[in-house]
């Protein structure tokens, strides 16, 4: 073992292309255990791009990627399976399986990972469930019958199910109404702190960047700049310094300071 | 690690569970049996001692806690104390247990049916489908009165595009389907017809039966696959995607705007398709009554005019447009049904195929008796 443990996140000169267009060059990146990582960058910059490539779903043009210190596009099928166990991972509109109902959702792969009885992988779902602070009676809905706010809950109740180290969200308050969104910072914090986790989140809720994050990383020109909120308010970059010194930016951190 | 393991020590009121080992989330199956193994009449105090437990998976430790309030609530007086437990997580799973469970709040089970309720809810169901079709049906006559008041709400465009889609896309294989069949039904025929010496009625044969039937029977079968189920699933998929409320709230009418086009596509499209299965039919069976039979072209082309009657042509094609109605309304009709899942969509999409299928296969026969009874 080496003295210092490996990153969580490390993506090393990742290329992304759509035929012509090119997405990420020479994109760096990487996320210390045990914090909250936010990803930023304007619409169409390649932030959910960026999940998928380090997620495995889509092959980079060039680049590396590692998860805790494993490279990614050079693992065989049943060291996929293993790391997807480590992995938690939810996207922007939820994905939550349509025509199975919330504690089958949850349980689709506890049952796929663990052997225990039904009875046993029930009880689970509901601890998960109750943990994302959704009602009992949420188990038994259909995702077309939840709320957006209890679609991002049941996702995370899903991504959860197998107790992962590393915790991806793609967007998890867009939507929400601003107590909603709260309450998901809150919950956030709270399964960080009791659960150990390493969390990389693409948001734009300047309320969560500010106040969950440990460190952000900002897309710009198709690379990524990383640090502490403080670096990036310091930042000359033009796009950090209107997003971060935007009305609204200022109107958060008045409200934070003060 | 070792695996993991519950140890019971103590007698009377006062208990000791000893835990060891690995207790992460693989270990859930072996903890659930330990715990199931537990006494069902544990009274008094408990200590769980967590000091030789390594980093606990919370779905373990919840399944341990579940089981003994379990018991605690079956037979009261068991009081639960913990001994180096993992940081936070007991009492965040102790409060968790304190919900509601959510089998309490289950909704209670559905009542089966006896014989005569299952009639009941059928019947209902089967009312209430008519109703939906006949709202259905009366939509796109509304739609398509207006259609014929101007060229703008035929929707030029999107028409054009569905003829290309479900017509000129489809011209490969209808084209082969026909060939094939008739060179099928030449070749059998002839088998049987050489035996009484009257294989120049195979040409009869072939004519009358894809003119008549074949032709614009399988073009609507294989139209009824391809369209039928594209139509489904494309309108499906816009009503999981909201783009039909859209639509509407932006003062367009789905109808006029997905429906009508597909179904005036497939009007113009399954005549045109038909022809050319006619076309085909003809050619495979003259090919084979060329290269097979031994019968010379033009004899071929002789005994074809004096086999077909001028309704022949016509008793064909004339079902074309009616086959064409039934696979446009079902498809369509089924795609707007689609609510809420991608599971909705599937079965919607099979049934619009299935159905569509049926209701050709029946007009065709509803057809046949009444051409049969007017001696068209």
């Amino acid at each position: 073992m080496r003295a210092e443990p490996a990153p969580a996140v490390r993506v090393r000169g990742l290329e992304n292309r759509f035929g012509g267009q090119i997405v990420h060059a020479g994109l760096d990146m990487e996320v210390r255990r045990g914090e909250i990582f936010g990803v930023v960058g304007g619409s169409g910059a390649g932030k959910t791009v960026l999940l998928h490539t380090i997620l495995g779903l889509r092959r980079a043009d060039a680049g590396s990627v590692e998860l805790d210190g494993r490279a990614v596009e050079r693992l065989d099928e049943e060291q996929r399976r293993r790391l997807a166990r480590d992995v938690g991972v939810t996207f922007q509109h939820g994905a939550l399986i349509s025509s199975l109902d919330v504690r089958e959702n949850v349980k689709l792969p506890l049952r796929e990972h663990l052997g225990a009885s039904e009875r046993a992988l029930d009880r689970v779902a509901d601890l998960n469930i109750a943990l994302v602070g959704l009602p009992p009676d949420a188990a038994c809905k259909y995702p077309a019958q939840l709320s957006g706010g209890m679609v991002k809950r049941a996702a995370l109740a899903r991504a959860l199910a197998l107790e992962p180290k590393l915790l991806f969200l793609d967007e998890p308050t867009s939507g929400l109404d601003p107590i909603s969104a709260a309450a998901f910072d809150r919950l956030l914090l709270y399964l960080h702190a009791q659960l150990g986790l390493t969390v990389v989140m693409i948001t734009h809720d300047l309320d969560t960047l500010f106040g969950v994050c440990d460190r952000v990383g900002v897309i710009v020109e198709k690379r990524m700049v990383s640090g502490t909120l403080a670096d990036m308010l310091e930042s000359p970059q033009p796009w950090i310094r209107d997003y971060f010194h935007g009305p609204r930016a200022r109107a958060v951190r008045k409200e934070r300071d003060g | 690690m070792a695996a993991a393991s519950l140890e019971l020590l103590g007698q009377g009121d006062r208990w000791r569970a000893e835990l060891r080992g690995d207790w992460s989330l693989d270990a859930l199956a072996v903890v659930e049996a330990a715990v199931a193994g537990l006494p069902g009449d544990l009274h008094g105090i408990l200590v769980c001692d967590w000091r030789a437990v390594e980093a606990p998976a919370l779905a373990c430790v919840w399944t341990l806690l579940d089981g003994l309030h379990g018991r605690a609530r079956r037979h009261g007086a068991l009081e639960i104390r913990h001994d180096g437990a993992p940081p936070g997580s007991v009492a965040t799973l102790s409060a968790l247990l304190l919900q509601p469970s959510a089998e309490s709040q289950a909704p209670p089970p559905r009542r089966r049916l006896g014989p005569l309720g299952l009639v009941g809810a059928w019947s209902v169901e089967l009312a209430r489908e008519t109703r939906a079709a006949t709202e259905f049906i009366g939509r796109i006559a509304l739609v398509a009165t207006g259609a014929l008041r101007s060229l703008r709400a035929l929707r030029p465009r999107s028409v054009s595009r569905h003829v290309y889609e479900t017509g000129i896309l489809a011209v490969p294989i209808v084209a082969l389907i026909g060939f094939l069949v008739s060179v099928i039904v030449a070749y059998i025929g002839s088998q049987q017809l050489s035996r009484f010496g009257a294989d120049i009625f195979v040409v009869d044969l072939v004519t009358i039966s894809v003119l008549r039937e074949f032709g614009v029977l399988l073009t609507a079968v294989i139209i009824a696959g391809r369209s039928g189920s594209a139509f489904a699933a494309e309108i499906g998929v816009m009503r999981l995607n909201e783009e039909t409320d859209a639509l509407r709230a932006m003062g367009m009418s789905p109808f006029e705007l997905l429906v009508l086009p597909r179904l005036v596509a497939l009007l113009i499209a399954l005549p045109a398709l038909t022809i050319v299965a006619d076309a085909m039919g003809l050619a495979g069976g003259g090919l084979l009554c060329v290269t097979a039979l031994h019968i010379p072209l033009p004899e071929f082309g002789s005994r074809l005019r004096e086999a077909l009657a001028p309704t022949t042509f016509w008793a064909g094609l004339i079902k074309a447009p009616v086959f064409a109605v039934l696979i446009g309304l079902v498809g369509t009709y089924r795609g707007m049904q689609v609510r809420e899942s991608a599971r909705e969509l599937g079965r919607l999409t099979t049934l619009a195929v299935v159905q569509s299928l049926f209701l050709v296969i029946l007009a065709d026969a509803l057809f046949a008796v009444y051409f049969n009874e007017i001696d068209f």
